[in-house]
């Protein structure tokens, strides 16, 4: 078996500023959101929950192996509070000791995926207070997201309208599990929107949605469960493409989190199959499907696939294709990838800062 | 077209290979009706039970169908030893009836559909060439008759798999099921799962989708949830002699799942600790594939690459995916796979699978 973890590679590594792509931020008591909330809805939440299609309140259906919903053991920040939720401990933590220059803030705060969805437009609008008040207003290496309810559009349009002349926000975040297939046209306001502007449209795997989590039903475990999640992210891009999203706005950004990658090549060769039988159900679509993906589509790398032989990923990695990857480590989250040892292949100095910097600064215009 | 396949061809038709996913003309009621009793010929005429169609993977797309086959006189084997058996020079071809009776509700007439149609594969096929071999298909939908259904079979050892959709009504992982797989491993049937929804659910995690061509991509989506389920449920260790063979199910996508599940096992093993192994080693022993379609890049080079990441040389089985268009003309193996497993390929590894073929 190979092991192609280099000395060298972790030196140079210590000298590349990282781009983040996927840090979740937690509130460290309920109330920290709540202060941003107009009393109407603290006094809702307070009285009626927030209710998803989570069947269970409180915690999560396909229960994790770690205390706190599946976190690293050692993020559990000293003064107290859930991991993730002291910025001091996560400048100590994750920022300063792994060189991370950038870092996406991509809350789990299911705004997007409340039922009530006034109410969910104003957890949105209370969590991007938040993240400009306790995160990239006290450290400008952290970059938030734009949380908007896609499923209420013009409530979406408004908030990015809101949103969009602050630079602390780097994209618009909607959950991969929308009600309808991502590339209908209910949608296609915010990707206008999107476009419009050169904000990147960030799907992050999502805990919960309205439609069984595989085509077979609801599955039973968490293991079956957590794979699942980068078929959300599978039907995303092929919606997308299927319904013409990216013929219609071109340069539109779409960055795919936290599903891994290495199926996006298997994707895209069946894409391009199945587009070739069948161009005449979807006319609209004029290129191979691959082609829009290689353009518009980018993906963060955790949780990283690990084949047994490491040097198999090489492969991946090329038919990938070096110029779609953004690193993520998905901090505190118990899968986290640490970025020097996350890729046990060898890669150029180039190959490196393209995957643990550069792409990602391209795509979230970071200075 | 890729000429070293070309060049295969004849060497193909003398290898005895055995196609592990043919499809007979679907039969409509009609061609039923001979094989249900009093009762059901009088309910299925009544209330319209005729034409049995999976709207997820319909019978007449036209796109779905290759041009030249369908031109052929003929129909039924005939036509079947015309364009396939004959010219490719087949030891034996699997029939895979892909119907909507798995997508029925009504689980005794689901039954009654079902055995309607073991019997006319039997009669109809099985009996008129003594190449092809068939796939029982079974009620999903009522466990107890699905295991008679077995039984009532299992001295016909040209049925030697037993057939399930990568979408159905549960993940096929679960203990309701396992009635059925205990009869299938006593009689050395094999699981076939096909592509294919019920649409009990919407074969997205966002629904519904618009177009037939996505509805195809997504049957990744089905095999690879049910390949989850087989492991975490169980399945494999349980059932160590049942091969499941997922059919027309695409190949290049396992590899990427495989890797990611023996990660998540290493940090996520308690949850299932009665899976020993890397769910990796368990998909490898045995898990199958037929090889139309592969998903192959472009660059016939590249499939090799593939090959190796599965690391299992028994894993694939030939198969056409007649009368569908997965491939033109003869480029029936895909182009770029290795000599040396040819062997593998057409023949061996299917006698390996299938218990009830006979060499």
């Amino acid at each position: 078996m190979d092991h192609a973890v280099l000395d060298k590679d972790t030196k140079v590594e210590a000298k590349l500023g990282i781009v983040d792509c996927d840090i979740h931020p937690a509130f460290g008591s309920p109330a920290e959101l709540a202060k941003f909330l107009p009393v109407r809805w603290r006094d809702h939440l307070a009285d009626y929950g927030q209710r998803s299609a989570n069947p269970v309140v409180g915690t999560l259906p396909y229960p994790r192996m770690t205390p706190g919903n599946g976190m690293r053991r050692d993020a559990w920040p000293p003064n107290g509070g859930p991991p993730a939720s002291d910025l001091a401990y996560l400048q100590e933590q994750l920022l300063d000791p792994l060189g991370i220059e950038y870092g996406i803030l991509q809350p789990l705060a299911a705004g997007s995926s409340t039922l009530n969805q006034e109410l969910g437009a104003a957890m949105c609008s209370a969590v991007n207070d938040w993240q400009l008040d306790k995160w990239t207003g006290p450290d400008p290496r952290l970059k938030a997201s734009i949380s908007v309810t896609q499923e209420d559009v013009p409530a979406a349009l408004a908030e990015i309208e809101a949103r969009i002349g602050d630079r602390s926000f780097a994209q618009i975040a909607i959950p991969p599990r929308t009600i309808e297939p991502a590339g209908r046209r209910r949608y296609w306001p915010i990707y206008e929107a999107a476009e419009h502007y050169d904000m990147p449209i960030g799907m992050h795997s999502a805990a919960y949605g309205q439609h069984a989590n595989s085509g077979a039903g609801w599955l039973n475990f968490y293991i079956e469960e957590h794979y699942a999640f980068s078929h959300s992210l599978q039907s995303v891009v092929t919606s997308m493409v299927f319904e013409g999203v990216f013929e219609r706005f071109p340069k539109l950004k779409l960055v795919v989190v936290e599903g891994g990658f290495a199926w996006a090549a298997p994707l895209m060769w069946r894409l391009d199959k199945q587009w070739e039988r069948m161009r005449s159900e979807v006319p609209h679509v004029k290129r191979p499907p691959s082609e829009y993906i290689r353009e518009n589509v980018w993906f963060t790398t955790q949780p990283i696939e690990e084949p047994e032989n490491n040097r198999h990923l090489l492969d991946t990695l090329r038919w990938v294709g070096i110029d779609r990857l953004m690193f993520s480590t998905d901090y505190p989250h118990w899968d986290f990838d640490d970025p020097r040892y996350a890729f046990k292949v060898p890669l150029s100095p180039t190959e490196r800062a393209q995957i643990f910097r550069d792409n990602a600064k391209n795509v979230y215009r970071l200075p | 077209m890729d000429t070293a396949v070309t060049e295969r061809r004849p060497m193909l038709s003398q290898l005895g290979a055995i196609d592990c996913d043919v499809h007979p003309d679907a039969p409509g009621r009609e061609d039923l009706l001979p094989y249900f009793d009093e009762y059901w010929r009088e309910i299925v005429t009544t209330r319209d039970v005729d034409r049995l169609e999976l709207t997820n993977f319909p019978t007449r797309t036209k796109p779905f169908f290759r041009e030249d086959w369908k031109a052929t006189d003929g129909k039924g084997v005939e036509k079947l030893r015309k364009n396939l058996l004959d010219p490719y020079g087949l030891k034996y071809a699997i029939l895979n009836c892909v119907t909507a009776v798995h997508a029925i509700y009504d689980p005794y007439l689901a039954t009654a559909v079902c055995r309607a149609t073991n019997d006319w594969l039997k009669a109809e096929w099985l009996d008129r060439d003594p190449r092809l071999r068939a796939s029982l298909v079974l009620p999903w939908q009522n466990p107890e008759a699905a295991v008679e259904e077995i039984e009532r079979f299992a001295d016909d050892k040209r049925f030697v798999q037993v057939l399930a959709l990568c979408m159905g009504e549960m993940p096929l992982g679960r203990r309701i099921y396992w009635p059925i797989y205990e009869a299938a491993q006593r009689h050395g049937f094999a699981l076939g799962v096909h592509a294919g929804s019920a649409y009990r659910h919407a074969p997205s995690q966002s629904g519904f989708l618009s177009y037939l061509a996505e509805d195809y991509v997504h049957q990744v989506q089905g095999f690879a949830a049910q390949v989850g389920s087989f492991v975490a449920e169980g399945v494999l260790g349980k059932f160590p002699d049942m091969k499941i063979v997922l059919i027309e199910s695409g190949v290049s996508w396992l590899p990427g799942q495989m890797w990611r599940m023996s990660k998540d096992w290493r940090g996520a093993r308690i949850e299932i600790p009665w899976v020993k192994e890397p769910p990796s080693a368990l998909v490898r022993r045995q898990i199958r594939m037929t090889t139309q379609p592969f998903d192959a890049p472009r660059d016939p080079a590249e499939l090799e690459r593939i090959i190796e990441h599965l690391d299992a040389d028994d894993m694939l089985l030939f198969s056409t995916d007649y009368p569908h268009a997965q491939f033109e003309g003869d480029a029936a193996i895909p182009a770029g796979f290795p000599e040396r497993l040819l062997d593998r390929l057409v023949r061996d590894n299917a006698l390996a699978t299938y218990p009830r073929l006979e060499d």
